[in-house]
């Protein structure tokens, strides 16, 4: 039984959850509890019946999260004083992120940004150094060095959320509405999908893998914001205004991220199919588990993203479903995935078909993120190239 | 199962296409794109409107008719297994199963009640059978997730049948069966006959309706192919005002209507505001904000002539979004007046050089954009078209354009649609007007000024010593033909001169005494255009000369400009149009109800574990097997926590009884 304590002691079955709950349960509940409560009490009345719900439903869902994965406990608060750091030192003047030296090189969310691409490209060094070498000390810097980076992207969007209102009352919003920052929302959920993976299974020999394709997102950021600028921040326009916007877009993310992790674990599969990094990589089924995992978390939010999007659009664009592009394409996914699931849990079906499944999906997935941004007219066309 | 698949496959690819496909257009367009061969097939295929072709709603159909049949088959079975705990389950097909174990038991009796304990304390709900064989306790745990398999299923069912209802199915069928036929002529509402309108009882629709401000209406238009339909509202729906607002980078803010719904059966009268993402709902119809435009604004003009010796313009109203017929200088011609547009916000910031690093890292640390964005006023955009049908289109703004210190009235012109506008500057005088350049150009257009023109240049000429007097009659001539060829055709004329008569060699050095010539007599243009209109002459400074050269090259632009008037805009009072979209779809809620159902679903089937544990005792023995719908580490750890417990608790009796 000592193998298997490290993942799920003995008492969280015999017990209902509650009761498992230890002190820094109650305490981040608190904290959670808390910051939330100052932010309704500051800015109640900005928002609206749905965003107060929305807040709520963040706060208990945040709490969850914490009692789900334990990590999650230090990792929320601590991104959140950095943030409330860089917060603090903006006051309410923008032009102090050009001034002030620790906004400048550190707190201010571009500066935040550049320091997320930097610590997940070295991570990606590392973890492969780490696999090539069989060093475990590689390996666990290179996990810190994720956790930072995910960390990073979490203060950025406090950040440049704060950064968007002082621009102009009537600019701000939250920092999920255009093409540059949801490729940092899709890094940051991606790389905190795969930490969990990793501590759930006690292997970091996937992490080489997971963020290759956090480090190509790495580089459009880059791309995108040295070439055009895309880091500015633009106000919304009207279709964009409303607070289905706050949960539409993170849910499609969960299941974008879900569903590229799951492709790059398919790739490690398949080289270890053909016994390349073989002795190195987790075990075969292992790596066929976490991606079915993977897999299925991802279809159930881009199930709720989609259905969210298509409630949207009915209160946007005067029907549910228009057979727009972007709702054409997610559709196309979405039996995809749905496809993939069913041959599995139902067929049975195991072994590299499904990893050269999961790869491909990727790249109907990412047609259906970009693709049909730069190549195809429509409704959604919101974060052009 | 392997049908279904090739079908879905089917589905996606035509949807891919849909996506590719530019769908709805006007069938000429295609026509055009693709060529009369694969127009007709990919019309036959319905490729123009795939997802409502009748191939593809069938195949849709088949997968929902199966989809229910694959229900109807599976719910028995997954309702006896949701039900039943399999308490019979013998012996051998327990010990078969892969994770079980037997350990001896002295008290059977107790240790089962403990373990029923246990197990309900797990979540498991359990059912205690006396068999021929001993003693068996059946417990099961998580039965939700075999429904959830069901509800995903019959999710997939209720979303399509409420698309169904929302779809224009009936309509379809109506036009099958001859009943209704889409109107293909452009003509007034009220003329439209009834085999194409559509009554208020219609089950769901979406349409569009423009209304201008301080209108109203009671129908509106859905699209169908080649044609469209009208279709009748309960209500009227009256425009009073629309808004739009700008963020200060000219990105636009808000746009929305003021709009007053009154029934027509009660007369009840319903006030609000739409705004995208904000729509009213009346009776069962949501109104939706989904464009806006000019809805005829009225302008007034002032119309000056090119080519004539008038320098004074005429007036001229009109209404945007019509057109109207005129006569100039005895040509009959019909202005079509376009859109009317009140803000013009351009970016006019200037290309940037190629930056440093320092500049580039300064640029990507900062969030907020400096962009130089401006106002430019309002602008109005018409066509002239000549008795032949010829037009051209122009679009004229109203207010002046500011470039180096000097000011101009912008007009831009274009004898194909999709052309850019080549724009001309017509300069203002220190007033702000246009009348000095008009008179200049009045002047230049009159051959008995050039005489006196040329006599003026000479005699400043010869007082400056550039030319002698046996030369003057000669300067005179020179001077008074470059005014003619310049107002036969400005600068093009001179230079076709010089194409034809002037070897090459010499054309540079002949071009600029053209050239000095004309910015000569220019200059003296002026003065005689002044003086005739009983005005003080304009002192030369470099302003002024400025502007005389911009007023030859205005000039001489107006051969280019296709028409014989200029149409400056004086003053206009705006009417906004606002684009409704109005929709009746009753499935939504079945569609949000499916949703539901599915999302429901997809977490059962993947999160929620159906266990089955089986305990029986008897002949001093106890036998604990486990099932479970998925075979992984988890199920192993549940199993290894099941036997401890049971070793546990058999342990525990025998220390009482030793």
């Amino acid at each position: 039984m000592n193998t298997t304590t490290l993942n799920a002691p003995k008492a969280t079955l015999a017990q209902p959850f509650w009761r498992g709950l230890k002190l820094g349960d109650h305490l981040f509940a608190l904290v959670m509890l808390i910051a939330a409560g100052v932010a309704f009490g500051r800015y109640r009345s900005f928002m609206d019946g749905y965003e107060q719900a929305i807040l709520l439903g963040c706060t208990l869902g945040a709490i969850a999260l914490g009692w789900f994965w334990k990590p999650v406990r230090l990792y929320l608060p601590l991104s959140g004083l950095v943030a409330l750091a860089g917060i603090g030192l903006y006051g309410d003047d923008l032009t102090r992120g050009q001034s002030a030296f620790w906004l400048k090189y550190v707190l201010a969310s571009q500066s935040l940004v550049m320091w997320m691409c930097v610590l997940f490209v070295l991570a990606t060094g590392l973890y492969w150094l780490g696999l090539a070498r069989r060093s475990s000390t590689a390996e666990s810097i290179a996990s810190g060095m994720t956790w930072a980076a995910a960390g990073a992207a979490m203060s950025w969007f406090f950040v440049r959320w704060y950064e968007s209102y002082l621009i102009g009352p009537d600019v701000g919003h939250v920092p999920v509405s255009n093409l540059y920052e949801v490729f940092v929302l899709f890094c940051q959920i991606t790389a905190l999908m795969y930490l969990y993976y990793e501590q759930r299974f006690a292997t970091r020999r996937m992490g080489g893998f997971v963020l290759l394709i956090i480090s190509a997102a790495v580089g459009f950021i880059l791309w995108y914001s040295f070439e055009r600028g895309a880091h500015e921040i633009q106000p919304l326009i009207p279709a964009l205004q409303s607070w289905w916007m706050k949960i539409h877009v993170p849910a499609n993310f969960v299941g974008y991220g879900a569903f590229a992790l799951a492709a790059m674990l398919g790739v490690a599969q398949l080289l270890a199919s053909r016994g390349i990094l073989a002795s190195r990589l987790p075990s075969y089924d292992t790596l066929g588990e976490v991606m079915y995992k993977a897999i299925a978390v991802g279809f159930l939010f881009f199930t709720i993203a989609t259905i969210l999007g298509a409630m949207w659009a009915a209160d946007a664009w005067g029907g549910y479903w228009s057979w727009d592009p972007k709702e054409t394409w997610a559709l196309i996914v979405w039996l995809n995935y749905a496809a993939w699931l069913h041959v599995r849990l139902v067929k049975g079906w195991r072994g590299n078909v499904l990893a050269w499944w999961a790869v491909i999906g990727l790249f109907v997935t990412s047609f259906a993120f970009l693709g049909v941004n730069m190549f195809l007219s429509g409704l959604h066309s919101y974060g052009s190239l | 199962m392997r049908f279904a698949i090739s079908l879905l496959t089917i589905i996606a690819i035509a949807s891919v296409i849909g996506t590719v496909l530019q769908q709805n257009q006007p069938y000429p367009n295609y026509a055009i794109e693709f060529g009369d061969f694969w127009f007709q097939p990919f019309q036959w295929l319905g490729l123009f409107d795939v997802y409502h072709a009748g191939w593809f709603l069938g195949i849709l159909a088949f997968l929902v008719l199966s989809t229910s049949l694959c229900i109807y088959r599976q719910l028995p079975g997954v309702m006896r297994d949701v039900r039943q705990y399999r308490e019979q389950a013998s012996l051998k097909s327990l010990r078969a199963m892969a994770h079980h174990v037997e350990l001896p038991a002295a008290q059977p009796t107790e240790l089962l009640a403990q373990s029923a304990q246990w197990l309900q304390a797990q979540g498991y709900r359990f059912k205690q059978v006396e068999r021929q064989d001993g003693t068996m306790l059946a417990a099961k745990k998580g039965s939700l997730q075999r429904l959830g398999y069901l509800l995903a299923h019959a999710a997939i069912v209720i979303i399509c049948i409420g698309g169904l209802m929302d779809g224009n199915l009936p309509l379809k069928l109506q036009e099958i069966f001859g009943q209704k036929a889409p109107e293909l002529r452009n003509v007034p509402q009220s003329q439209i006959p009834p085999h194409s309108r559509l009554g208020e009882a219609n089950l769901s629709f979406r349409g569009v309706l423009d209304l201008p401000e301080g209108a109203a209406g009671d129908v509106v238009f859905l699209n169908a192919g080649r044609g469209y339909f009208v279709q009748e509202l309960p209500f009227t729906l009256r425009l009073k005002q629309f808004h739009i607002e700008h963020y200060s980078t000219g990105q636009p803010k808000l746009f929305a209507s003021d709009i007053e719904v009154t029934d027509k059966a009660s007369g009840k009268v319903t006030s609000a505001t739409v705004k995208v993402n904000h729509p009213l709902i009346v009776n069962g119809i949501a109104i939706y904000q989904s464009s806006f435009g000019d809805g005829g604004s009225q302008l007034e003009f002032a119309a000056w002539d090119w080519f004539g010796k008038q320098a004074a313009p005429q007036t001229l109203n009109a209404v945007s979004q019509n057109s109207q017929a005129i006569e100039w200088n005895g040509k009959p011609l019909t202005l079509e007046f376009g859109d009317f547009r009140a803000f013009n916000i351009e970016n006019l910031a200037e290309a940037a050089e190629v930056p440093g690093m320092a500049k580039m890292m300064q640029d990507a640390r900062q969030v907020k954009a400096d962009k130089k964005v401006k106002n430019v006023g309002p602008s109005i955009q018409f066509k002239v078209r000549d008795a032949q049908g010829q037009a051209r289109e122009y679009l004229n703004y109203l207010a002046p354009f500011e470039q180096d210190g000097r000011y101009y009235l912008m007009s831009g012109v274009r004898s194909e649609v999709a052309a850019p506008f080549a724009f001309v500057r017509l300069p203002l005088d220190s007033n702000f007007t246009l009348d000095t350049f008009m008179r200049l150009r009045a002047t230049l257009f009159d051959p008995t000024a050039w005489p006196q023109i040329a006599r003026r240049t000479a005699d400043k000429a010869q007082s400056e010593g550039a030319i002698s007097a046996p030369y003057r009659p000669e300067f005179e001539q020179s001077l008074n033909w470059v005014l003619q060829r310049f107002s036969e055709g400005g600068f093009v004329a001179l230079e076709r001169f010089l194409d034809d008569k002037v070897p090459q060699d010499k054309r540079q050095a002949v071009a600029q005494t053209y050239i000095k010539l004309l910015q000569g007599a220019v200059i003296d243009a002026m003065a005689v255009a002044q003086t005739r209109a009983g005005l003080p002459e304009i002192a030369l400074d470099e302003a002024h000369y400025r502007f005389l050269m911009d007023s030859l090259v205005a000039v001489s632009a107006s051969f280019d400009y296709g028409s014989d008037f200029y149409l400056q805009p004086r003053s206009f009072k705006e009417v906004k149009s606002s684009g409704f979209q109005l929709t009746r779809s009753p499935g939504k809620n079945l569609v949000y109800l499916g949703s539901l159902l599915m999302v429901l679903g997809i977490f059962c089937m993947f999160y929620i574990r159906e266990n089955r544990i089986w305990i029986w005792a008897g002949d001093g023995r106890v036998l604990l097997a486990m099932s479970a719908n998925r075979r992984d580490e988890q199920t192993e750890r549940e199993f290894a926590v099941h036997t401890d417990k049971l070793a546990d608790l058999a342990g525990e009796h025998k220390e009482v009884q030793s």
